[in-house]
């Protein structure tokens, strides 16, 4: 077997920049729109609203929110590239040793996510999380919250900030660990890479698992600060995982069809595939299971989350309620169903291509709803940033790919993925 | 009516698979290969159709959710209206896992009950079976002999030079 090397052209890393020009310029505008008063998207009904003494979001905080929606999103897709490479080291999987490089990649943008995280939050933390403010927790004050106040053992500023670094510092350690061994491998040969990586995957599986549900409860729940759920950190990690792999399933198709990964034929395809399927029904079954719980037993404090989204802010989030659960679950399970679908090249391409969307979509409809409320809005603030992040995640990932063989040479089971059959 | 077959006896999967491809290449028709083990990518080289049951399953499955559907909307909307839990008579959230149990369900039984039909499985059937030895170690390849042929031999050679260790005849009462 004979390595493989990526090579971007300074033609495609040009147009990753013109993305992000773009990006940062409908941000501007955005921000001048917003800053003069109104804003495009939602220039009715503002003067209404201040008059009636609610004071609109700022430019700023709603830039803040954004920043974090598509950091959530962007840093989840990294993350998953780890955890499905040591999910496959742990089961001995052999299938996957092909494109095995495609999700080790993605994870380069963590560092990226780490530092955006932590400035935004520094900076923005005020925006995005009610629970931040200092006057909820002092009795005297009239604005105290109980509630939350009998949360700030877990919920409070410093605990906040360590388990945040602390989760990056872990899931970098491990990332750059596996890469290492990955990539040591290539070079010298032999099992002992191999016996060594399985180990390594097997801490980190642990430690997503713990880690994965808190950075959710943290990074996403905290949000609403009053509201819980027992199913948030699943159901995060259902919207990451699915949305990961529909990069790499995607991400696979792209080079192979541009002439790199020879050896993928389409049983590999079919894995990921089906990956991609079942892991939007999964997402699908853990939303109905938050879901009707919370519907059924009608508690107003559980409720409203819901009520929020369906009907609150005068219904300006029904329709990505329910078209969450349209491009999510209802299109890639009708699409996906045939064997044909998952073995074809352009079916899987529109399919994850509107996963990818879909989940983004769900992230907003998590975060939106708490931070901005009613001024909310799809206009050039949220497409420019979501923009400038998918360019910088495509560069940093894109480059990771060039920095070692496409083909893991020297992996034991390459053989095996080669004759892959289903 | 008797049928008459001659069987090749291999020992070695990848032998037969080869076997299999040079034989069908010269223009013989296989009757059927009998296998301890199911052996991969031996549909492909038989030129077996992909089965067509993954249809019926999604039909069956199809009704399974409008029969549900019906079922659950018809007694607590119609037949039988109760207020539960201070929900509408047809509250379509509540009916979402009876009506998934039940379109895994009839999909489930459906493709089996299809699948045992389909194969004529039935309690009485009685199987032929060519060579005991393909339930253990050997695989037996079945091709099926013309009424009024008689002469073997290039049959017996094709076999033999494609890898056979024995070449056998059977005769089948039907």
């Amino acid at each position: 077997m004979t390595e493989e090397r990526l090579i971007i052209s300074r033609k495609t890393n040009n147009k990753f920049f013109l993305m992000i020009a773009i990006g940062v310029v409908l941000l501007i505008a955005g921000i001048i729109f917003m800053a003069l008063g109104g804003g495009a998207d939602h220039g009715e009904g503002h003067g209404e609203a201040t008059a009636a003494g609610h004071e609109a979001a700022s430019w700023a905080k709603r830039l803040f929110v954004n920043l974090w929606l598509n950091n959530v999103y962007f840093t989840g897709i990294a993350l998953i590239g780890t955890f499905f490479v040591a999910v496959q080291y742990v089961a001995y999987a052999g299938w996957s040793v092909l494109i095995k490089r495609i999700p080790e990649a993605l994870s380069y943008y963590l560092p990226i996510g780490a530092v955006v995280m932590l400035v935004v939050f520094l900076f923005g933390g005020h925006d995005i999380f009610h629970w931040t403010h200092e006057y909820l927790y002092d009795v005297n004050d009239p604005r105290y919250d109980p509630i939350i106040a009998g949360k700030s053992g877990y919920l409070n500023f410093w605990f906040f900030l360590i388990r945040m670094v602390v989760f990056f510092a872990l899931w970098i350690l491990f990332f750059n660990w596996l890469r290492r061994t990955s990539i040591n491998e290539d070079i010298h040969g032999g099992t002992s890479y191999y016996h060594k990586s399985i180990r390594i995957s097997a801490i980190f599986l642990v430690i997503f698992g713990v880690s994965s549900s808190m950075s959710a409860w943290d990074w996403v729940l905290s949000i609403d600060t009053h509201w819980f759920s027992t199913m948030f950190g699943w159901y995060v990690f259902a919207s990451w995982f699915v949305s990961g792999l529909a990069a790499t399933t995607l991400t696979v198709i792209i080079l192979k069809q541009n002439g790199y990964l020879k050896h993928v034929n389409s049983n590999h395809l079919h894995d990921l595939g089906k990956f991609v399927f079942a892991f939007s029904i999964f997402w699908t079954y853990i939303w109905f299971s938050q879901f009707v719980l919370i519907w059924y037993a009608n508690i107003p404090e559980e409720s409203i989350y819901f009520l929020e989204r369906l009907s609150g802010s005068d219904g300006k989030y029904t329709w990505i309620f329910f078209f969450n659960l349209l491009i999510n679950f209802a299109f890639p399970f009708l699409v996906l169903m045939t064997r044909d679908a998952k073995r074809q090249m352009i079916m899987l391409k529109i399919v994850t291509i509107a996963i990818l969307i879909g989940h983004w979509f769900d992230f907003y409809l998590m975060m939106m709803p708490g931070t901005l409320r009613g001024d909310a809005g799809l206009g050039f603030i949220e497409i420019g940033t979501a923009l400038v992040f998918l360019g910088v995640f495509l560069l940093t990932f894109t480059k990771g790919l060039t920095k070692a063989s496409l083909v893991p040479v020297n992996h034991p089971f390459l053989e095996e993925s080669v004759h892959h059959h289903v | 009516m008797n049928k008459k077959f001659v069987l090749g006896i291999y020992d070695d999967e990848d032998v037969l698979l080869s076997a299999i491809e040079n034989i069908r290449a010269a223009g013989t028709k296989i009757y059927d290969v009998f296998s301890p083990y199911p052996v991969h990518g031996i549909d492909d080289v038989l030129g077996i159709k992909r089965s067509r049951l993954p249809i019926v399953a999604f039909f069956c499955g199809l009704f399974g959710t409008s029969f549900a559907l019906w079922m659950q909307i018809w007694m607590l909307g119609f037949d039988w209206p109760m207020i539960i839990g201070g929900k509408p008579h047809i509250a379509l959230p509540s009916f979402i896992p009876v009506t998934f149990e039940l379109t895994v369900l009839c999909a489930a039984f459906g493709m089996v009950i299809t699948f045992f039909i389909v194969s004529k499985l039935k309690p009485s059937l009685r199987v032929n079976v060519f060579d005991k030895r393909s339930t253990d170690d050997k695989f037996v390849m079945a091709i099926e002999i013309k009424e009024g042929v008689t002469d073997l031999s290039a049959l017996n050679n094709l076999l033999r030079s494609n890898g056979a260790i024995e070449v056998n005849e059977k005769e089948v009462i039907k």
